[in-house]
């Protein structure tokens, strides 16, 4: 598998990890490299190893095969408390003491963190629960706190010591759209403030708004990564288009059209595929020219879900583990997605 | 200090026992289990001794003072300081006071800590807070010194509190019988400062380790029974031993004791591991 991020600076690589549990590998041939100031985003079904690879980036476990080096230094090693202390991290579980107040919660972090008590220790944790809207409620036993209080909590408690690297374990989980718009909100906002962040999802969707950068992994295994542009032109590179029309007869002229390869018509829609894009302007000309009435042309953009399945699909994944190819439809670009998102 | 952050143990410990102070559930059964040991059955027992006077039954418990080693029966007094003689109730009120309720200052710090050293890593982990703490800058070494103090603390502190107020009712009671107030005897203060805290320490190093290694809270209270039930024996035999008066030896078997409890505690250490925070370490 080819690298196609070039970055100046990587904040994480990892390299070839194997780790397993007993019988069961957890990671095989795991590689995963994180620019700084990039949002990155692990894909992968559940299982697939990404709460064990942030696991391994903060040196909670070690490999037993490969290297991780994060902000350049081993965390296995004795360097690994400077990298724990550099790194802000969210679990799939908020990990949150129930019986203690949200302030307490914060203030151990804090205390742990070596930020101290009281003082500047206490303006951190004031500024960490305003920027997730939850100062109102620090006072309050963490027990009573609804899930996506916990989530925000657990997010104000990862950036208190100002991290330089967020590693986000399914962040949104359990979360009400709203309050997942919100926090993704956050967490974008998270890079502009020059932070790295790593998160975990499968939820493809939540990643198509936010990914620098991808890694898509299975049984353990970093299938691929890069950016979601560099991975659709490499994995879907053909070019399609949408044409809907008023009535279906007109479709057929498309039959036999210079720069069209193929096309597939259903009712008054037509997917048909390309040489180029710049085909355009003359297939909708010939088609208005026999007299079509068109009521849309939309190219089709693939999205992360479609990058993501292609990519399995490529890699070998057997057939129950995927959906059956969709048929493109469509659907707005991923730019446009992005900016829904934010 | 050896490479830790005291600042940090501190602040492990201090987490825990404020939670265990949120845990009404926990504390409350402790408090009342440190009163009975500690207020009610004393204060029953020396207050019908010392109120029945001289009747058979006392005269029977006094005569079962003759069994006792001489180095224990020397320090029953016969006298009072101003010369008055000391009553058979006076004395077998004395006897008990000083002889019998060492169990007392044995068994209820070891179960108290028992219990909370139990749930202590292996309730990280149910509540997947092992995961906070395994992502933490905080050394492994540190997260099991805090979490051994936290333990420590609370069976420690019910004994002080409890001594004490034993000692109150003990002299309050007792006292006027034998010509003033005159506990805690040597003795007792040898058995609550040099020989309980390493038993107090090797048990709950032992308690710790099982908390880390096993899968649930349940299955390390178990445990820590099985574990705890042996050292209270041993406690207790070494502990009566000491309030009878055996020379030189206790603070000989204090001294072992500490060697121990340092043994078993380096040994503990490396029990605590972020994997095992994690709960993903072989055989969890």
């Amino acid at each position: 598998m080819e690298s196609t991020t070039a970055s100046p600076e990587l904040i994480v690589d990892v390299q070839n990890v194997h780790r397993s549990f007993g019988d069961v590998h957890a990671l095989n041939d795991l590689t995963i490299k994180v620019p700084k100031g990039s949002i990155s985003v692990l894909l992968g079904p559940n299982g697939a190893g990404k709460t064990t690879a942030i696991r391994m980036i903060t040196g909670a476990l070690g490999p037993d095969v490969g290297t991780a080096r994060v902000f350049g230094l081993d965390p296995v090693s004795n360097d690994g408390e400077e990298v724990r202390r550099r790194c802000g991290v969210v679990s799939a579980k908020p990990s949150l003491y129930d019986r203690l107040s949200g302030w307490d919660n914060l203030r151990y972090s804090a205390e742990l963190y070596g930020l101290g008590r009281g003082g500047n220790a206490d303006v951190a944790i004031r500024e960490a629960a305003a920027k997730f809207a939850i100062e109102h409620a620090l006072d309050q036993e963490v027990g009573g706190y609804s899930t996506g209080m916990k989530t925000r909590l657990a997010l104000s408690r990862a950036i208190l010591h100002d991290p330089e690297l967020l590693l986000l374990d399914e962040p949104t989980s359990g979360l009400d759209p709203e309050s997942a718009v919100a926090v993704l909100e956050l967490i974008r906002n998270m890079t502009g403030e020059g932070r790295t962040v790593l998160m975990c999802t499968h939820l493809l969707l939540e990643a198509e708004g936010l990914a620098d950068e991808v890694v898509i992994m299975q049984h353990g295994t970093s299938l691929e990564w890069g950016t979601p542009a560099d991975l659709a032109d490499r994995y879907l590179p053909e070019k399609r288009i949408h044409i809907a029309t008023t009535l279906p007869e007109h479709l057929a002229s498309l039959q036999g059209m210079p720069g069209v390869d193929s096309f597939d018509v259903a009712d008054t829609n037509a997917v048909v595929e390309v040489k180029s894009l710049d085909a355009v302007p003359d297939i909708i000309n010939r088609l208005v020219a026999a007299g079509a009435l068109i009521t849309s042309v939309t190219p089709f953009v693939p999205n992360l879900e479609d990058i993501y399945f292609a990519v399995r699909r490529d890699k070998g994944s057997s057939a129950d583990e995927l959906p059956p190819p969709a048929a493109p439809t469509a659907r707005p670009s991923r730019s446009r997605v992005a900016e829904m998102a934010r | 200090m050896f490479g830790l952050d005291i600042s940090r143990i501190r602040t492990v410990a201090r987490t825990d026992l404020k939670q265990l102070k949120q845990a009404k559930d926990f504390w409350v059964p402790m408090t009342l289990l440190g009163s009975f040991f500690f207020v009610v059955i004393p204060t029953i027992l020396l207050v019908t001794i010392t109120s029945i006077g001289e009747i058979g039954v006392v005269d029977q418990i006094s005569d079962t003072l003759d069994v006792l080693p001489a180095a224990a029966q020397t320090q029953i007094p016969e006298t009072t300081d101003s010369g008055a003689p000391v009553s058979d109730a006076g004395r077998t009120a004395y006897a008990l006071a000083v002889f019998l309720f060492a169990p007392v200052a044995v068994i209820v710090p070891l179960t108290i800590s028992t219990a909370v050293g139990a749930a202590t890593i292996v309730g990280e982990r149910e509540r997947g807070t092992g995961e906070f703490l395994a992502h933490s800058p905080a050394g492994v070494r540190e997260i099991y010194l805090g979490k051994l103090i936290a333990s420590l603390i609370p069976g420690y502190i019910t004994t002080v509190v409890g001594f004490g107020l034993y000692s109150l009712i003990v002299n309050l009671v007792v006292g006027p019988e034998v010509g003033g107030w005159f506990f805690p005897t040597f003795q007792w203060w040898v058995m609550i400062v040099w020989v309980l805290p390493p038993f107090l320490a090797i048990c709950l190093s032992l308690v710790l380790r099982l908390s880390a290694k096993v899968r649930s809270t349940a299955a390390a209270q178990q445990a820590s029974g099985l574990v705890s039930l042996p050292l209270i024996m041993i406690a207790y035999s070494q502990s009566t031993g000491v309030l009878f008066g055996a020379g030189y030896l206790p603070f000989v078997l204090g001294a072992v004791a500490w060697g121990a409890a340092l043994f078993f505690l380096a040994r503990g250490v490396r029990s605590v591991t972020r994997s095992r925070l994690l709960g993903v370490a072989a055989g969890i």
